[in-house]
């Protein structure tokens, strides 16, 4: 299958796009409201008032990194204290600033003040449609938002239940609920997949991730993997097969 | 007992949220002062394939036969069918099913 060159235009902003970015998250909603719901009941349980909550979904908005940060919550606030949480959670979430630089060659063609508002809606999967969208020639930014609106909106009211209700919800691992997310991210990335170089560099970016997680404590091996096999890709083998 | 009240815990949450943004925007902003030259692109564009492969491969090599069986299923519907839904239900069942047959 091959793919329309990516244009070089400016990246436009229509009503079917939004639609699109909504149609094309909603694989991925079913995983995110049961992890989310997850994390509202356990800060529930773990005392937080429904303010601090809300407030902590909308700013820092990065479930995993939220969890990380209440296991780690320390007895004393102190300015040292905070500074550490705060390091944990910066390093939960360097994922991230890979998802920036991939966005970079696309919606740098955007107005600045377009673009900084929509990144603080960078979600795992909405990167990965986003990216996944653009890569197929698409070219309108409405679907980065589309996404962002169907995890904003589904996010708010999964984490808001899971703080009212707590614990209601029984096994997700019985469903396999805890596996969707990953399901959902290979079946996104099944279309990037091609023949030689790019085959060598996933097989790269897996033993570096599986090494990294073995060696260094905390979410590393996420970028390790991710940055030395995308590294890979663009420095070997300067072949015809991109 | 954890200190989750107050100003303490305002700023806590208000710092978590600050550092999360610069990663947010961070990679974006740097790769401003970057080049974009073909390799950089190829790097660049390369990213939500490794990203994916970083993530996950972990992930199963700890949960085992179940997410295994899960993924193959996704990226074989994905293969055969090309449709996100139909991906993510396969690999639902699967995993589902592998782990009703080993409890």
């Amino acid at each position: 299958m091959t793919s329309p060159p990516p244009s070089d235009l400016e990246p436009t902003w229509s009503l079917a796009g939004l639609r699109l970015g909504i149609r094309l998250m909603l694989p991925a909603l079913p995983g995110m409201i049961a992890f989310a719901v997850a994390v509202g009941a356990t800060e529930a349980r773990r005392g937080f008032g429904f303010l601090h909550a809300a407030l902590m979904n909308l700013l820092v908005y990065a479930g995993a990194s939220q969890m990380v940060a209440m296991e780690a919550w320390p007895d004393h606030l102190t300015v040292a204290t905070i500074a550490a949480l705060a390091l944990l959670v910066a390093t939960v979430n360097a994922r991230m600033l890979l998802f920036g630089a991939a966005l970079r060659p696309w919606l740098g063609k955007l107005p600045a003040w377009q673009v900084y508002p929509l990144l603080q809606f960078t979600t795992d999967p909405g990167w990965l449609i986003t990216m996944r969208y653009r890569a197929e020639g698409g070219n309108d930014a409405a679907v980065f938002l589309g996404g962002a609106l169907a995890v904003l909106v589904a996010w708010s009211g999964a984490v808001t239940a899971g703080y009212l209700v707590g614990a209601l919800v029984s096994d997700p691992r019985a469903i396999a609920l805890d596996l969707v997310m990953p399901i959902f991210f290979c079946a996104m990335v099944v279309p990037f997949w091609r023949r030689g170089r790019r085959t060598i560099a996933w097989c790269v970016a897996g033993a570096v991730a599986l090494a990294t997680e073995r060696l260094v404590p905390g979410w590393w091996f996420v970028v390790a993997g991710g940055l030395v096999g995308a590294l890979v890709e663009g420095f070997f083998a300067d072949g015809a097969d991109a | 007992m954890p200190d989750l009240g107050g100003s303490a815990a305002l700023a806590a949450i208000l710092a978590m949220g600050a550092v999360t943004y610069a990663m947010r925007a961070g990679g974006f902003w740097l790769m401003a002062h970057v080049p974009l030259t073909a390799r950089v692109r190829r790097i660049l564009g390369a990213l939500p394939g490794t990203v994916v492969v970083a993530t996950v491969l972990p992930l199963v090599v700890r949960d085992g036969v179940p997410a295994m069986l899960a993924i193959a299923a996704a990226c074989g519907a994905m293969l055969v069918r090309r449709n996100d839904f139909l991906a993510v239900l396969a690999g639902l069942a699967a995993a589902a099913l592998a782990r009703l047959w080993l409890a």
